[in-house]
């Protein structure tokens, strides 16, 4: 019982493999089978957990508009997402004239896929990880991206011009905030020496990584919000916006898929934060209990998706033009130049001895400053332009009226 | 185990399949993706025999990855003409693009 | 009596093939772009099967995430120009079947002949971590690969200024101009 408590998943990983082994089937195919069920597991919790999403999304979104959200379908409204799902089940499953067939019911799958599939690498506990690689951040990033396939043959295949102007947008701005997505994940792994993500939380012993790399952090989460297609990003989607965008054309369980993508993305890219820069599983007393690690990652999940929901209640939409402006005019730069800084202070604090922490906290703050004072100019020009132009404008039409008269 | 010879069977044949659609397709887009289909059976080549032959020696897996960039800027480039071609033209069977300049 | 990674080959080769003459040989551009977003990812599964696991996550991001996308988006671009109903075989495609053939038929012959087909694959004597560290390593060592590396990097800058500039839309409106 004590084995159990201290170590739950391994002991339940043991009992199963003896038990399959003592009905005789051979150490591979054994494995092979846990293997199968731990993913179908994880997936079947990951799916389940939408529910609890959905329903905190909309009691805090009301909260912070200042009304109380669903209150009716359970205590405090807990089952009013199973409502919904049952609506939407029941729902016919339309399919539009001219649509292609096997793409246009591949679509959501693809959607799904995407996102559950990250979970695969994603350490939830110093024992529990679904596959072990050591290439993790690069198949978090190449996963992420078949998500943004799936839009476009949702797009594609639905026979419907706003459909696919909708789905040529998304994947327009999906595919701007990859880079600097990528960018920042480049320095976590460069300051913990490997792709690995179980190493990159191994790493952050002492400190964790959102103090050694604070804009790194910054970056990753508000180009996650725009890869997601969360608020303040969510032009895509909005419906005073293009209709409703790519899925326009789906109904039913069709629509209820790329619904639950969504959510359990926003979600996904909580963990991946808490993972990469908040020290994922660690606390106090964890190496003893392993248990409380997956305790300690739910929490610190649960806090960066509060986080996310509190910006989408609080944010403007932003326009497409202010989004294309933003990504390749500001972020971009500024995670390359992160990326150099990051790189050139771990070298200096290494070769050199200096102090490590200090190094970069202070490299971190030199860019903040110089973002700062940068985007001062440009706001300075952007106003003397606009000024010269009314003062111009000004000028023209007194000139204009004095010769009219 | 699985002898080399079905790996290079497998690449001859992707290189087969991608020399016909590049010399028998009519739309230009089509003639890339085979051009795909023959950089794959190539990267797969060389990736076996790395694998069979010289596993200690890295340079196969050099060669595969400036292959990947080699594919990636190519079909970049080919697209931005295609759809220069297009803009023009109105057409992109290789078959009409056949005039230099009218 | 095969054993499973045979077995496992032979399926993944079968969707491969199958995939890359579909896209060859099938009507509507976008069913060959999806086509060839399969014979990609069968690629993939190659190169796990071959134990080049960071090439197969490379091929995947390079290639399915990124010029697969790029090819879709082309493909919805210019769907107008030719629909499905127009012919999509040049009027010499028997040519182009045989010459298929015959290097088909001409490589495996030449490779017939090469004694070291039949060889099993040995065992790696490192690990995983070992070979993309020993990779990685290789890449940037002045003695060995950096500059097909640096001149990778210089080709990439070079495709993404080329196609920004031949794709601009800027020449179109004074060629506009000249017509009307």
């Amino acid at each position: 019982m004590v084995a159990f408590l201290n170590d739950p998943f391994t002991w339940t990983g043991s009992l199963l493999r003896g038990w399959l082994e003592g009905l005789g089937l051979a150490p591979d195919l054994v494995t092979f089978l846990l293997q199968v069920l731990g993913a179908l597991v994880l997936g079947t919790v990951m799916l389940l957990l939408t529910f609890i999403l959905i329903w905190a999304e909309r009691k805090i979104v009301a909260r912070i508009q200042d009304r109380l959200g669903p209150n009716r379908v359970g205590p405090f409204g807990v089952f009013q997402t199973v409502a919904d799902l049952l609506k939407l089940v029941t729902k016919e499953l339309i399919t539009p004239t001219g649509a292609d067939i096997i793409p246009y019911n591949l679509a959501p799958l693809l959607a799904v896929m995407a996102v559950v599939g990250i979970w695969a690498v994603i350490p939830l506990a110093p024992t529990l990880i679904g596959a072990h690689i050591n290439i993790g951040v690069l198949y978090v990033v190449a996963i992420g991206a078949i998500g943004t396939l799936g839009i476009m043959i949702a797009g594609m295949s639905s026979n419907n011009k706003y459909a696919l102007l909708g789905a040529f947008r998304t994947v327009a701005m999906m595919v701007s905030y990859a880079v600097p997505m990528m960018i920042a994940l480049l320095i976590p792994v460069l300051l913990s020496g490997s792709m690995d993500m179980a190493t990159i939380v191994e790493a952050q012993s002492p400190i964790a990584f959102i103090i050694l790399a604070p804009i790194a952090a910054l970056i990753f989460f508000v180009s996650s919000l725009a890869e997601v297609g969360r608020a303040p990003f969510d032009l895509l989607e909005a419906e005073s916006e293009i209709v409703a965008g790519f899925h326009i054309e789906y109904s039913g369980l069709k629509f209820g898929m790329f619904f639950v993508a969504e959510f359990l993305h926003a979600f996904t890219i909580s963990a991946l934060t808490a993972t990469l820069f908040l020290a994922g599983w660690k606390g106090p007393w964890v190496e003893l209990y392993p248990l409380l690690g997956l305790f300690y990652f739910i929490i610190k999940t649960s806090i960066v998706y509060f986080v996310v929901i509190w910006i989408r209640g609080s944010f403007p939409r932003i326009r497409i033009d202010q989004m294309n402006n933003l990504n390749w005019k500001l972020v971009t730069p500024l995670a390359l130049a992160g990326l150099i800084v990051t790189a050139i202070g771990e070298k200096v604090a290494v070769e050199y001895g200096f102090n490590r922490p200090g190094i970069h906290v202070g490299a971190n703050a030199f860019l903040f400053m110089l973002t700062l004072v940068m985007i001062r100019f440009n706001a300075r020009a952007a106003r003397s332009r606009v000024k010269g132009n009314s003062v111009n404008k000004a000028v023209a039409a007194s000139s204009g009226s004095s010769q009219g008269s | 185990m699985i002898p080399l010879s079905w790996y290079i069977i497998v690449g001859a044949a992707l290189f087969s399949i991608g020399i016909y659609g590049a010399l028998a397709r009519r739309n230009a887009l089509a003639i890339l993706m085979a051009i795909e289909l023959i950089l794959n059976a190539v990267n797969l080549n060389l990736v076996a025999f790395w694998r069979y032959l010289t596993p200690n020696i890295v340079a196969g897996k050099v060669f595969v990855l400036v292959v990947f960039a080699v594919a990636a800027s190519e079909v970049a480039v080919g697209l931005a003409l295609i759809i220069s071609i297009y803009r023009r033209r109105h057409t992109i069977a290789v078959e009409e693009i056949d005039m230099m300049k009218w | 009596m095969l054993t499973l990674t045979q077995i496992v080959f032979l399926i993944v080769a079968a969707i491969t093939l199958l995939a890359a003459i579909m896209v060859v040989t099938s009507r509507s551009m976008v069913h060959t772009a999806l086509w060839l977003i399969m014979t990609l990812a069968g690629i993939a599964v190659f190169f796990v099967l071959l134990n080049a696991g960071f090439l197969a996550v490379v091929q995947v991001a390079v290639y399915i995430d990124a010029i697969a996308i790029m090819i879709i988006i082309v493909v919805m671009l210019t769907q107008r120009s030719m629909g499905s109903q127009d012919r999509q075989r040049s009027k010499t495609w028997w040519a182009a079947v045989i010459a298929a053939l015959l290097l088909f038929g001409g490589l495996v012959l030449m490779f017939a002949q090469a004694p070291l087909l039949g060889a099993e694959a040995p065992t790696l004597t490192v690990g995983p971590e070992a070979l993309i560290e020993e990779l990685g390593l290789a890449l940037v060592d002045v003695d060995r690969y950096i500059v097909p590396f640096e001149v990778a990097s210089v080709l990439l800058l070079a495709a993404m200024v080329g196609s920004i500039i031949v794709a601009w839309p800027g020449r179109m409106s004074q060629e506009q101009e000249d017509e009307s």
